[in-house]
């Protein structure tokens, strides 16, 4: 079972609602927790503690200055603009490479092999004895993250029950993360907002085939157009998170709801049963 | 011209709030253009009400395709594609588009000469008017990748639009990867959203490092500053340690729900939060030298 935690816009509660989750599943089961948010990962913070640290790297080319005839072969071919040749050396932009291995492909002299390096790490926590934390965390400066999201994705593979927390928008990343999930939970707050975004992250999903349901936080009453958008869409409404300061202090203190106010352990507890019946339904 | 991109790390921490209020305030006396870089969930178009003159589609990098007459079912496409994004079934290939980054090696290893490269809308770009100045923005086919590239063609526009005007002033995405480094790549100044709870404080540290790898002035704005003190207190002394000049805070205040609800800037009824924006925006004028 792969759950997916997305959202469209930013800041609506994705990595609330994935820790929360998780944090209640393995008051019973045991259960998986991956940050694939790994520009800005943060379900970290709200278990500390001690982690072990693997590396993500990616290939990038070398070049050998004695084997280079500056012929150009490897530069014309590069789409990305990594590789300049100039007559009597080669520039290369390491943070504009793709990581394709094209140029070592064609260049006529052998003289470019591949060589690693770091794009970032994963680092994995057991806060729970029933919980397993993965974070996938690109390196600052990186412009592209998904090798490490399929990273983190692979640490997790195998266990039974796995919760994704996504990045938010709808560009590659999110699709990285999304795709091969068996249902995905969309986040929202009801606003104009969050509306708008959460149409789009649902028209992602739609075409990635992963059914999906929605949470609605920081929920103020006044969520007509939210409610007739997921009727209208087929997509059930499980669970409502209410604005509230109390609420807002836990979340930013780094704290769990469902550990630390009365009642949401059993309401994270019931959104999972709703969110795998989900899978069900549509099997 | 000055150009003053307003980010934040962490999503949803008021980013287009911030930026549609002072773009309320710079247009009553400055020569205004606007620029929506949240490519792949762009808000600002929802409180100004564009008028769409001109639609631009959107193509990105071409994608590879595989002309099934030709192929001869070798494999070597699929062998060499590091993105995984040469599908075979029943010794069919194809492309999946969506994972496709058109780096050509496919093509380049093919003994057949069955690939070749095509055009393929990933979104589209709108210039617009509003009652503030043009506003640049875009919709990105959700489901396409190369956002960072569509950021960069939606800011070319927007910078050539404002060329003898004062200001460009972009809405940002959040994160740090390609969007937000095409985002703040060539401006003058960020202005930084941030809230006070551990992930904003984290997102904002990683943030900082980025944007220091870039000639860029960084402004702050702690926004909901009031809601946990402690680290609002925490971010400042942040902010003292790496030179970065605070804007002002910006208090909890339930007109800023009331303002995006009503799709209007929050800087057209008087609150504190209003009040607070008027300040920010007052420092990063003078400090940027605006007129």
């Amino acid at each position: 079972m792969q759950i997916v935690i997305a959202s469209g816009k930013g800041g609506t509660g994705k990595s609330t609602v994935a820790a929360n989750l998780a944090w209640s599943r393995a008051q019973a089961a045991p259960v998986t927790l991956v940050d694939c948010d790994v520009e800005e990962p943060n379900l970290h913070l709200f278990f500390p503690g001690g982690h072990t640290d693997t590396p993500v790297t990616r290939l990038v080319p070398a070049f050998d200055s004695e084997r280079c005839t500056r012929c150009g072969d490897c530069g014309r071919f590069c789409r990305f603009g990594a590789i300049a040749v100039l007559k009597d050396r080669v520039l290369f932009f390491p943070e504009i490479c793709h990581s394709c291995g094209g140029c070592a492909l064609v260049c006529p002299n052998a003289a470019i092999t591949e060589r690693p390096i770091s794009l970032g790490r994963i680092e994995e926590r057991h806060p729970l004895p029933d919980l397993r934390l993965i974070s996938g965390v690109m390196n600052e400066g990186e412009a592209v993250g998904i090798p490490v999201i399929q990273a983190a994705k692979e640490a997790a593979a195998g266990d039974a029950t796995v919760i994704l927390d996504s990045s938010p928008g709808t560009a590659c990343p999110v699709i990285e993360t999304v795709k091969g999930s068996d249902v995905c939970v969309l986040v929202t707050e009801a606003t104009p907002f969050g509306l708008h975004d959460l149409k789009l992250a649902a028209e992602v999903v739609s075409s990635l085939g992963v059914p999906a349901c929605v949470v609605i936080n920081r929920s103020c009453g006044d969520e007509d157009e939210t409610e007739a958008f997921c009727r209208e869409q087929g997509l059930p409404v499980f669970l409502r998170i209410p604005f509230s300061r109390e609420i807002a202090a836990v979340q930013n203190r780094g704290g769990l709801i469902s550990r630390d106010l009365p009642g949401w352990q059993t309401a994270f507890a019931g959104l999972y049963e709703q969110v795998v019946s989900r899978v069900e339904v549509q099997r | 011209m000055k150009r003053l991109a307003v980010v934040s790390g962490k999503g949803g921490t008021g980013k287009t709030t911030v930026t549609a209020a002072i773009a309320d305030l710079a247009h009553r006396d400055l020569d205004l253009v606007m620029a929506d870089c949240d490519v792949d969930a762009a808000n600002l178009e929802l409180l100004f009400s564009p008028n769409v003159q001109e639609t631009i589609p959107y193509y990105g990098m071409k994608c590879a395709q595989i002309d099934p007459d030709i192929c001869i079912s070798c494999g070597a496409c699929a062998e060499h594609c590091r993105f995984g994004a040469i599908l075979e079934e029943k010794a069919i290939y194809r492309v999946e588009q969506a994972d496709c980054e058109g780096c050509g090696v496919c093509e380049h290893v093919c003994p057949a000469g069955a690939v070749t490269f095509v055009e393929r809308k990933h979104g589209e770009i709108y210039r617009s008017t509003t009652e503030l100045g043009p506003l640049f923005h875009a919709r990105l086919i959700p489901g396409s990748g190369t956002s960072g590239l569509l950021v960069t063609e939606v800011k070319e526009r927007a910078l050539e639009a404002a060329a003898d005007r004062d200001l460009l002033l972009i809405d940002g995405p959040p994160g740090i990867g390609c969007p937000l480094i095409a985002t703040v790549t060539g401006c003058d100044a960020v202005l930084i959203v941030t809230e006070p709870s551990m992930s904003g404080r984290s997102d904002l540290e990683r943030l900082v490092r980025v944007c220091e790898g870039f000639r860029v002035r960084m402004f702050l704005a702690v926004n909901r500053s009031d809601l946990e003190e402690r680290i609002t207190a925490e971010i400042l002394a942040f902010c003292a340690e790496k030179g970065i000049t605070v804007a002002g805070l910006i208090p909890f205040d339930d007109a800023v729900q009331r303002a995006v609800c009503s799709h209007r800037p929050l800087t057209r009824t008087p609150s504190p939060a209003s009040d607070a924006v008027a300040a920010i925006w007052a420092v990063i004028r003078d400090e940027m030298g605006l007129p």
